[in-house]
């Protein structure tokens, strides 16, 4: 690891990153643009958040990077050797143990604590975008606090679906104030922005970081007569029976068979490691 | 420790050392109220340890810098020059100002930001003879209910928080230690 300095990214490059960060927090759910840098991989492989982990870690860190809730996916993989190589710090895959988790689309079952960190990968960061392409137009709606249109979006789902219809990167205001996307989470994954852990979003290709601290109020927009619902498939996990988990859907043959399994692999293993079995579970183990 | 000179007092191992400080000043920026301690850069007087490590953890040729009072000595601005690069500014067009609550005043020269681009606005690092978690009472983002900090000027951070999302973060530093008030936090003279 001697060839890098620490954590890849030059010291003046991470003193750019950290000032964006400070804004972000002091400014919840307001986009930071930064300058973002080229990283050894290629955009939308997660290089905003690469490049936020590398501002945020020390070496006293122990870190996790998830993949739509698993450890063990491309991406995931990649992003924890390539911290491994030029920052030298721990890796983990258990939730418990990781003090700086970097995520792309899910946040984790397990509730994080005060002294843990979660960076997320942002591919588009403006929620408004694909309203409005122009990015002077979204900055002046942002700075109105003007987010009718964002309702008009939701309507137009319930007029044509019969109900809020948008699954994932869910819109939410933040602290009262900012219409921010937490990147593409479930919607299930909603509720638990209001966390405890700090929470930063870094989006590489776009040039943009925003933030929300612990304890801040994040409310997934809706309707009076069409509430928010945090919704996942109605099963319980095929491999350590969860019923509160959300759950991805595999296609086993081409019989039409299907299970579904937790996207959290870390919960389901922990799950399975405690006595817990699913439908099938066993078949598995096989 | 030998003589202060402005080629001393630096990081010993910028990466890390910077790492460290950086972890502090943002669990504080997120968490108001809170203290934390940071240390590694040895300023000159009248710096304190860490008001100079805050400098060199975010401060480079990209950031204007303005010493305010007693802050603003030859020896500080050689050894802020020497180590970070930071040109030295007047107070109203500084990203980061240091020195005294007395020192900086008022607030209303610095920059707040604009109502697209609420981040182009200055951190005021404030250096306090004391620093305790009792005083005003704080709520808002990163704050589970109410946390309490000993503040210098209550009305005058009321005003700047009115301006939300417009208006100055802050830094407040004490010997080796930090907290932080973004202007997201509303708060109460109380406490």
């Amino acid at each position: 690891m001697n060839e890098y300095n620490f954590a890849y990214l030059d010291e003046q490059t991470k003193r750019m990153i950290r000032r964006a960060i400070l804004k972000g927090l002091a400014v919840p759910g307001y986009q930071v643009p930064f300058a973002s840098r080229e990283m050894p991989m290629p955009y939308g492989w997660g290089t905003g958040g690469v490049q936020v982990s590398a501002a945020t870690l020390t070496p006293d860190d122990t870190f996790k990077v998830i993949d739509q809730g698993a450890d063990d996916t491309t991406n995931a993989v990649s992003i924890r050797k390539f911290f491994e190589n030029t920052a030298g710090v721990e890796t983990t895959e258990e939730t418990e143990k990781a003090t700086v988790i970097q995520t792309r689309h899910r946040i984790p079952e397990v509730k994080l604590r005060e002294d843990q960190i979660i960076v997320y990968q942002v591919p588009i960061p403006e929620p408004l975008r694909f309203l409005e392409p122009r990015e002077t137009e979204t900055r002046k709606m942002h700075s109105l606090e003007e987010y009718g249109l964002m309702h008009v979006k939701l309507y137009e789902d319930i007029s044509q679906h019969g109900a809020i219809s948008t699954a994932y990167a869910y819109p939410v205001k933040v602290s009262g104030r900012y219409v921010m996307d937490p990147s593409p989470i479930p919607k299930f994954d909603n509720p638990k922005l209001e966390m405890d852990a700090i929470q930063l979003f870094g989006a590489g290709r776009e040039q943009r970081i925003y933030a929300v601290p612990p304890h801040t109020q994040v409310v997934s927009l809706d309707f009076e007569d069409y509430p928010f619902e945090a919704t996942k498939a109605d099963h319980p996990c095929d491999l350590c029976g969860a019923e509160d988990s959300y759950l991805d859907e595999v296609i086993m043959d081409d019989a039409g068979n299907r299970m579904f399994v937790c996207s959290d692999t870390d919960y389901c293993r922990s799950r399975r490691a405690a006595g817990h079995l699913g439908r099938l579970a066993e078949e598995d183990a096989a | 420790m030998t003589q202060q000179t402005q080629f001393s007092g630096g990081f010993r191992d910028a990466p890390i050392d910077a790492a460290h400080a950086f972890r502090a000043a943002m669990t504080v920026m997120a968490r108001p109220g809170q203290i934390r301690a940071i240390s590694g850069g040895q300023p000159p007087v009248p710096l304190s340890v860490a008001s100079g490590t805050l400098l060199l953890t975010l401060c480079d040729p990209d950031t204007k810098v303005h010493l305010a009072g007693a802050a603003d000595t030859d020896a500080v601005r050689q050894w802020l020059t020497f180590h970070t690069g930071a040109p030295i500014t007047d107070a109203a067009s500084a990203d980061f100002a240091v020195g005294t609550w007395r020192a900086l005043g008022p607030v209303g020269k610095y920059r707040i930001g604009t109502a697209e681009y609420p981040d182009r606005s200055t951190t005021l690092i404030v250096e306090c003879d004391d620093l305790h978690q009792k005083g005003a009472a704080l709520t808002g983002p990163g704050i589970r209910e109410t946390s309490y900090l000993s503040l210098p000027d209550v009305p005058v951070l009321q005003a700047n928080a009115a301006l939300y999302p417009l208006g100055c973060d802050f830094f407040f530093t004490c010997g080796d230690r930090v907290a932080a008030l973004p202007r997201s936090t509303q708060i109460k003279a109380e406490g």
